[in-house]
């Protein structure tokens, strides 16, 4: 399945990441060469086989439920590109 | 009647199916360990984990699963005993992530049945497709400054269950209905507040038309609808509009909505142009989750009796009818204050006095049952003081008043005021004569055939009496004279 | 003999005996750091005055008679892992200045047993890479040089590069790696010295900058295998801050590296000799073999059928996780941010700006295949051909108790080279990937040297959780190797 340059802008699109329009050809050769790679995938046999998510073979551990984590706002805002007091501040967003 | 809205072209019938997010019930979050109390200081309820920062994992809640297991046990729906957590990849401001931490292809609850009750007192099983536990976003706060949003994580990472509705529901009328009794059910068993004003509820309303017989049309999906009355407001603006779509030749698109409430009308999400494809994957920082039959069991076995029940308890213990039972039981606070007015006493006067005089009085004083003056225990005292005839049923009234203003019991009012029933016979004949005397005119008008004036001297008696005549026996005796 | 020549397990003993004291011992590595780190690149970050406190430290609780398993001696952290206090940067542009107010759950049980942090190490920019070749930071150095050719610059190998590089050059006597895919393990051999990928779930995430969830697994990277073994006692544990960590006792591992191989059954994978393996890869691994069988292990061909698969496998899973793993790099709550006309264009322009060109390449490759219409033919496929990965090893495991291979397809090779083509660089981790897909443990042991005079490694494979096995087998190819070969850029060289 190649990509074609819609599909690029697409993708770019969904992952937020710039990319100009001079950009798209290279991007688009450069992922069709790995979508092309692993496309040898579809030689294997994956009938009746259950997929693996993980390593771990085990069943989720569960936590108590006891406030143990939180109360520190400057601590949580400290690496903040932009504050507004107690608040992360973005680009106005619009809905 | 079904119902059906008139368009030019003919009655359309509305399909509407729910999708509820209710805030689960925990102390901390879904998966960290920071507090989920309403109202904090802004950013104060925030871990590392809820922030995303680099390296954080999320560890889950064992009780945000239980409220799960709990709420799919009183929705009468399948437990799966293996279901796995997905996420659900999008960016927003407050989604700090950029993912959602959800259930997406294998929740924990299956599918169940939600029964609703309409106005005609007839009932009809609403099917539940899927409960799911996920987390919270948290807030932008838009109006803070002219170019900036504001964000506020305390939510982010809350624990949510999002419950969704099979499209049986035709009508506002039960959407409404569908809303309340889910969340009375919710209440009921202590895993949602069901708060919708401080949003540990919310609706979104999928919402299609179609015309009698056909196959199901194209859905709008109307988000964040913050009160019943909204919902069904919503739903009829978002009908009507697709119906004019459909009537003036157009096609309506599969979208996201918003409920202006102010213009009662749906409008379009401006952020449409982002063709979702949230490339839901299962999250690898965590394992499947796996439940312990004999913990569920557990669950199951500490369930509190649910309204459905309750209410047919109601009907058959008290014999009430099924308007009195499902009001009385709407509340898990009115039920048991209702049981413990009733129990030992009349238990359809014990109904009429909770649903009449003590809810109008609550109302009035802007109370709840938790807080009101007048406790079940003194209710049943005054319905005593009725049943022994110490007093009749009108001073009750005028005691049971007292007893709001006061939160004084019904017996020293009675005495305090001296409301006892009079029931010497001496001196209700006096007050009878007196009434006969000053009255001679119309005495001899009811002597005359004008027999609906009898109403007219018992109202004389008890007022001469200042109303604490036993009704009976100021009857017999005026009926005595009158003959 | 310098400080910075000891091996960590007799630096440990000189601390003891009082032959030098921690100041003393990190002083040397400092300064060879002074000398060396400018032209290496093995450190984005020198913790000099905090290292120097910390042997302090180390010092006087010793004088007060304390010991602890790692107390005064130096490491190297990769700058994947979190430190409290310090830049932590991942070798991104996008985490900027960012410092975290948390240390990982590993460094925090390396400095619990009293080791002293040198500074954080260069990395493959958020740990992707087989070279060291993507870091915002410039690249690393590998301090071997090809016989007669001093001037070629040749990569340390990735994406621990800078943990490979630092303890071959004697800039540290250990470090922690990571490895998602054989990002311990390559560099290792690439830089000629021991590291071990242990079983996922052996060691905590959490604090860790997360590249792939599923794969990632810390490790330690050392001159030794008993040095290995004793930076993954302390590194090793279950916490209960991450899901996916195992709570099992953490062995002996240093006494497993004592332990006989005799009688083990060593399985060979026929389907590891890959087309196109060069000669002296495949005879080393012969003579890998013939001393295990020299010290009493049996040998058995085995086969992991599905071993071709695994790095397409690996090369769908491992950006899906990533391009979901890495959207919180978005400009809001720390590291970079580029102003934009609106939230998107903020995000947009950040992502672009702040993530390298592979991070960029595999974010696409992540999205593409989880997006609507691709999942099942990639993402979903993936996930199958990983089961049946791990169904090949668990094949193996049941008629062998650990499996010899080589740790990648060749020896170090120039900046530069490899580059024309992203997929020409994946097939460094053709030999390595197979276990992070399934899980298992694996280890580096340096072997030997190529014709250009390149050190060469040996991957040692176990069941899950069994290390100690690894460790043991390792240790016997270690002593049967007896490799002394040096690199020519190192302290005091
Ligand atoms: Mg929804
Ligand atoms: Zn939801």
């Amino acid at each position: 399945m190649a990509l074609d340059p819609a599909t690029v802008r697409r993708i770019v699109t969904l992952a937020r990441i710039r990319l100009e329009d001079a950009e798209v050809p290279r991007i688009q050769s450069e992922l069709n060469g790995i979508i092309g790679w692993i496309e040898q995938l579809n030689e294997v046999d994956i009938d009746g086989v259950e997929p693996l998510t993980g390593a771990a073979q085990m069943a989720l551990k569960m936590r108590d439920d006891a406030v143990t984590d939180g109360g520190y706002p400057d601590k949580v805002l400290s690496n903040a590109p932009e504050r507004a007091g107690p608040f992360y501040a973005v680009p106005k967003v619009v809905e | 009647m079904s119902y059906t809205i008139e368009g030019e072209t003919g009655l359309w019938e509305v399909v509407i199916g729910m999708e509820v997010h209710a805030q689960v019930i925990s102390r901390a979050k879904l998966f960290s360990g920071a507090a989920t109390d309403f109202g904090g200081d802004p950013n104060t309820q925030v871990s590392f984990v809820d922030a995303a920062f680099p390296g954080m994992l999320p560890v889950i809640n064992r009780e945000c699963v239980a409220q799960a297991i709990r709420t799919g046990l009183g929705l009468n729906a399948h437990i799966n005993v293996v279901s796995r957590f997905d996420r659900k990849n999008y960016f927003y401001a407050d989604l700090p992530a950029g993912y959602q931490i959800s259930q997406y292809q294998h929740p924990i609850v299956g599918s169940g049945t939600i029964e609703i009750e309409l106005a005609d007192c007839s009932t009809k099983p609403i099917g539940v497709t899927r409960l799911h536990v996920e987390q919270d976003a948290g807030k932008s706060l838009h109006d803070q400054h002219p170019t900036k949003s504001y964000i506020d994580l305390n939510r982010a990472g809350v624990a949510l269950m999002e419950i969704v509705s099979e499209p049986d529901l035709r009508s506002p009328e039960e959407a409404g209905a569908y809303l309340r009794k889910l969340r009375t059910i919710l209440r009921y068993l202590g895993t949602c507040d069901g708060n919708m004003e401080e949003g540990s509820m919310r609706a979104d309303v999928n919402v299609s038309v179609r015309k009698h017989g056909e196959p199901f049309r194209t859905r709008c999906e109307v988000k964040n609808v913050n009160s019943v009355r909204f919902v069904m407001q919503a739903i009829e603006a978002e009908a009507r509009r697709q119906i004019q779509v459909w009537e003036s030749g157009g096609i309506v698109e599969q979208e996201t909505r918003l409920f202006d409430a102010g213009r009662g009308a749906t409008r379009s999400m401006r952020t449409k142009e982002d063709a979702h494809d949230y490339r839901y994957f299962p999250d690898p920082d965590l394992l499947p989750l796996v439940l312990d039959e004999a913990w569920i069991e557990e669950l199951k076995a500490t369930l509190p009796e649910l309204p459905d029940a309750k209410r047919r308890r109601f009907m058959e213990q008290y014999g009430l009818p099924a308007y009195d039972a499902g009001v009385l039981v709407a509340e898990q606070a009115t039920a048991e204050f209702y049981e413990t007015v009733a129990k030992g006493r009349d238990a359809k006067l014990a109904a009429n006095w909770v649903m009449g005089d003590f809810f109008a009085a609550l109302n009035r004083t802007g109370r709840t049952i938790e807080t009101s003056p007048v406790s079940a225990a003194s209710l049943g005292k005054l319905l005593d003081l009725m049943a022994d005839g110490t007093i009749n049923g009108r001073i009750a009234k005028e005691v049971f008043e007292a007893m709001v203003d006061t939160g004084d019991e019904p017996a020293i009012i009675v005495e305090k005021k001296g409301l006892r029933q009079v029931t010497d016979a001496g001196a209700i004949d006096e007050a009878v004569d007196k009434v006969l005397a000053a009255n001679a005119e119309k005495v001899a008008q009811y002597k005359s055939g004008k027999e609906r004036l009898f109403g007219f001297f018992v109202g004389q008696v008890m007022k001469a009496m200042a109303g604490k005549g036993n009704p009976a026996l100021v009857n017999e005796a005026l009926r005595r004279k009158l003959s | 003999m310098s400080l910075t020549d000891l091996s960590l397990a007799a630096a440990r003993e000189g601390l003891r005996r009082g032959d030098f004291t921690a100041r003393e011992l990190t002083e040397a590595h400092l300064t060879a750091i002074e000398a060396l780190n400018p032209r290496l690149n093995a450190y984005v970050t020198v913790m000099a005055d905090r290292a120097l406190d910390q042997a302090d430290a180390a010092d006087a609780a010793r004088s007060r008679g304390e010991d602890r398993p790692l107390l005064g001696l130096p490491l190297a952290i990769k700058d994947l892992f979190c430190t409290e206090g310090v830049r932590t940067t991942a070798a991104s542009r996008i985490l900027g200045p960012f410092v975290p107010p948390y240390e990982s759950t590993v460094t925090a049980n390396l400095l619990r047993d009293g080791a002293v942090f040198l500074g954080k190490a260069n990395l493959d920019e958020f740990a992707m890479g087989s070279s060291n070749i993507t870091s915002a930071f410039g690249p690393v150095e590998n301090p071997w040089k090809r016989q007669g050719d001093p001037a070629t610059v040749l990569v340390p190998g990735g994406s621990s590069g800078g943990s490979g590089a630092g303890v071959a050059a004697r800039l540290a006597l250990g470090a922690t790696g990571t490895d998602t895919g054989g990002s311990i393990r390559q560099p290792a051999s690439f830089c000629g010295i021991a590291g071990i990928k242990p079983t996922y779930g052996r060691c905590s995430r959490w604090g860790i900058v997360a590249f792939a969830s599923s794969l990632d697994q810390a490790g330690p990277m050392a001159r030794t295998v008993q040095d290995c073994a004793i930076l993954l006692r302390s590194m090793a544990g279950h916490d209960p801050k991450d899901s996916t960590s195992i709570d099992r006792p953490v062995p002996d591992y240093e006494a497993a590296c004592r332990r006989s191989v005799k009688g083990l059954r060593i399985g060979v994978p026929r389907e590891y000799r890959a087309e196109g393996m060069p000669a002296e890869i495949e005879r080393l691994w012969e003579q890998g073999l013939a001393w295990l069988r020299d010290a009493g292990a049996e040998i058995i061909e085995v086969s992991l059928p599905h071993t071709k698969y695994g790095l397409a496998a690996y090369y769908i899973v491992a950006p899906a996780e990533a391009s979901s793993n890495l959207a919180r790099y978005d400009g809001v709550r720390f590291g970079l941010r580029v102003e934009g006309e609106d939230l998107r264009d903020m995000y947009e322009r950040t992502r672009a700006e702040g993530f390298g060109a592979e991070v960029r390449r595999r974010i696409l490759i992540g999205t593409y295949v989880l997006s609507a219409g691709y999942y099942d033919a990639y993402y979903l496929r993936a996930q199958k051909v990983r089961a049946l990965i791990l169904r090949d090893f668990t094949e193996a495991f049941a008629r062998v108790d650990a499996l010899l291979t080589p740790t990648a397809p060749s020896a170090a090779f120039a900046q530069g080279e490899k580059m024309d083509d992203p997929v020409k660089m994946y097939l460094n981790d053709i030999f390595t990937v197979p276990a992070s897909l399934a899980g298992v443990p694996g280890m580096s042991v340096p072997a030997g040297l190529d014709g250009d005079g390149l050190p060469l490694g040996l991957q040692v494979l176990g069941r899950p959780f069994d290390e100690e096995t690894v460790f043991a087998v390792a240790a016997a190819i270690e002593r049967a190797a007896g490799f002394e070969a040096l690199p020519s850029l190192r302290a005091g060289a």
